[in-house]
């Protein structure tokens, strides 16, 4: 694929080991960057805002976006607390992008996914949401074709309008391997970006998750009978039908199929 | 037939008379002796059991017992109390999923909550749902819809959220909700929430679980913090955020809503594309053949997963016999399945493989023996040679899928 004319700008961030809790490449974003090479090659360029810290865990979790291949990551300094939507805004309203690449949500902080909604209401541009891959792209009308993941691995085709953010799933390809070398020699290029702080989050609690209680079988019954049997009773619902015979077994199997509208 | 309860002197007067030959036939309800006391035939209570004994039902459940069987034949359908906001002190706008037109329990379950914020406080707010596109359900006011607002259009067949946010926007200006809940869901319901957030400049609460007082605990990093936070205007909330509705009626009143003029919409809704069914993770997996130790013929197993366009599944033994690679495994041992259709075919059922399909909403089971707990679990169960009946299978949706082709060439 030939894009040479597209800017395309991928937003990195700083992910979160689920269990070890260690920083680390973001999975969604290290796909992002994935898709983002495959379209434009060296051409992409990346953007994280947030402060080069002296943690030498979070560098290298930063460093291993480098070591796909990219040549420099630009950092938007930012205090850690500060509303990174705005900042991110006001530097791309600058830089005209064809394409912005987001993953779908942050794998820390408040993770609710606005990011890239934002963007696009600031900016102007369309959004399309959890894309597994970018088919084609016409810079003549100015549209592309996405794939959008759809629950139950099924896909959508999309036809978008250019300038676009999409946020990229965890069914895009795999991401691939960061290497040790390019990611020590690759570079940052910091620009101070402005500063918005959060005010709104600064009085909330966060703690670890706890698990969620798991719902209850309420049983409504009125009799101590109705309650007996309810907590005795099996729970298979034995409503199944039986079927013998050649043509009839495959006939009520096919039925069902047409029912469900698999077939 | 009438309801009317018509009085029959003659039966009546058998009904008195203890030695009518008649009288044992006839005798309903209470029996007065000549004093007035109630006497009761202890003889004719209950019925005899499987071993011979006596037994006596006294839930009433049974209707074994002649006496009273007039009367329950009539209670049928219990009728839930109805909850009517007629002057609705504020609106609460649930906006559904509804997938295939349907509501889900994550579609219930935010009714609920939002059933449990008109009523907080001294009450008085009306849920106000939206339906985009077909509506199929008919029991929108069990679980909780005071309010309906439908907007369909053939255009709401299709995916465009930037039109559903532009309704809603309407919808919101003249409402003035006092919340806004959406499913945070892969349906359509976080993304058309997160666009609807960002339209009207709210910072939403995503990933609520629950509602305490005036503030909410919301997932966030990713599901691994719990954030309690104001309540919102706005709200994305999670499965089993509330219990669903249950024990009231509503009244689920329709207020007519045209669809806004249309939005300029960026996105374009090119379809779903077809992807091979082998592709897809066998955990959310829609459609799965598994097989078993009864398959003789694998060949014919693969050629019939291809033609009904399933994905495959097997049994631990069709694994471990080297039948089918281990990623294909379903059960507690294997992969978790959450499939709407789930044809086992020559596999038995042991308590691991009927654990890894707890979650499948319809199973076939095609077996030979009609004892296995397979089939005790399935929905239709194929008792049978499975060769002959998959071939059958086979043969019977190549039939349906030539006429289909037929009839779309013809047109």
């Amino acid at each position: 694929m030939s894009n040479n004319n597209l800017s395309v700008i991928s937003l990195v961030s700083i992910g979160e080991h689920p269990t070890s809790r260690r920083p680390r490449r973001a999975e969604q974003d290290a796909r992002a960057i994935e898709l983002g090479i495959k379209l434009v090659g060296d051409n992409l360029q990346t953007l994280h805002a947030g402060e080069l810290s002296d943690d030498a865990s979070q560098q290298t979790a930063l460093r291993s976006y480098l070591g796909m291949g990219l040549t420099e990551i630009n950092l938007l300094e930012m205090p850690e607390n500060a509303d990174a939507v705005l900042v991110i805004a006001e530097h791309l309203k600058q830089k005209n992008p064809d394409i912005i690449l987001t993953g779908v949500r942050a794998e820390n902080g408040e993770s609710s996914g606005m990011l890239p909604y934002l963007l696009a209401e600031q900016l102007d541009m369309a959004m399309v949401t959890s894309i597994a891959e970018i088919l084609s792209i016409d810079e003549v009308n100015k549209q592309a074709e996405v794939l959008q993941a759809l629950p139950r691995g099924q896909r959508r085709k999309l036809k978008v309008d250019l300038p676009f953010i999409a946020s990229v799933d965890m069914a895009a390809a795999l991401p691939r391997q960061s290497a040790f070398g390019p990611a020590m020699r690759g570079q940052f290029e910091a620009t101070l970006g402005a500063t918005f702080t959060d005010e709104e989050s600064s009085d909330w609690q966060i703690v670890d998750a706890k698990k969620r209680p798991k719902r209850l079988k309420i049983i409504k019954a009125k009799t101590a009978a109705d309650r007996f049997k309810a907590a005795t009773a099996k729970a298979s619902g034995g409503g199944g039908k039986v079927v013998h015979g050649v043509e009839e077994s495959a006939q009520a199997i096919l039925d069902l199929l047409v029912e469900e509208g698999l077939v | 037939m009438s309801e009317l309860f018509r009085r029959d002197p003659r039966a009546q007067w058998i009904a008195r008379n203890r030695l009518h030959p008649m009288h044992q036939a006839l005798v309903i309800g209470p029996v007065f002796g000549p004093s007035g006391l109630l006497r009761k035939n202890l003889h004719i209570i209950g019925f005899i059991g499987p071993n011979g004994l006596k037994r006596i039902d006294r839930s009433g459940a049974s209707n074994d017992s002649e006496q009273g069987s007039r009367r329950s034949a009539t209670a049928s359908e219990v009728i839930l109390p109805l909850h009517q906001v007629l002057e609705p002190a504020f609106y609460i706008v649930v906006v559904l999923d509804l997938v295939s037109g349907r509501l889900n329990g994550h579609d219930k379950d935010t009714l609920g909550l939002a059933q449990q914020l008109a009523n907080r406080n001294s009450g008085g707010g009306a849920v106000v749902a939206i339906a985009f596109g077909e509506l199929k359900d008919d029991s929108l006011n069990k679980a909780g819809v005071d309010r309906l607002i439908h907007i369909n259009d053939e255009q709401y067949a299709h995916y465009n959220p930037e039109q559903r946010c532009n309704d809603l926007q309407g919808i919101i200006g003249e409402l003035d909700p006092q919340h806004i809940l959406l499913p945070d869901s892969i349906n359509g319901g976080g993304d058309l929430g997160r666009r609807l957030a960002a339209a009207l400049q709210q910072r939403p609460a995503c990933g609520v679980w629950k509602l305490n007082d005036d503030t909410v605990i919301c997932r966030g990093s990713a599901g691994k913090r719990d954030i309690t936070r104001p309540l919102s205007k706005l709200l994305l909330v999670m499965e089993e955020c509330s219990e669903p509705i249950s024990e009231t009626r509503h009244e689920n009143i329709l207020m007519p809503q045209a669809p806004s003029p249309s939005a300029n919409g960026k996105l374009l809704d090119q379809g779903n594309i077809s992807v091979d069914p082998n592709a897809i993770p066998l955990a959310e997996a829609g459609f799965i053949l598994s097989g078993g130790n009864g398959i003789n013929d694998w060949e014919q197993f693969h050629h019939t997963a291809s033609v009904l366009g399933a994905t495959e599944g097997a049994s631990r033994v069709a694994v471990d016999d080297g039948n089918m690679p281990r990623e294909r495994q379903v059960g507690a041992t294997g992969t978790w399945v959450t499939a709407q259709v789930y044809i086992a075919v020559g596999i038995s059922g042991a308590i691991q493989h009927m654990q890894g399909i707890g979650q499948c909403d319809k199973v076939v089971a095609i077996n030979t023996d009609e004892g296995c707990d397979m089939v005790k679990r399935a929905d239709i169960s194929a008792i049978g040679d499975s060769t002959e009946i998959l071939a059958r299978l086979v043969e019977l949706v190549e039939q349906r899928k030539q006429t289909i082709n037929e009839g779309t060439t013809n047109e």
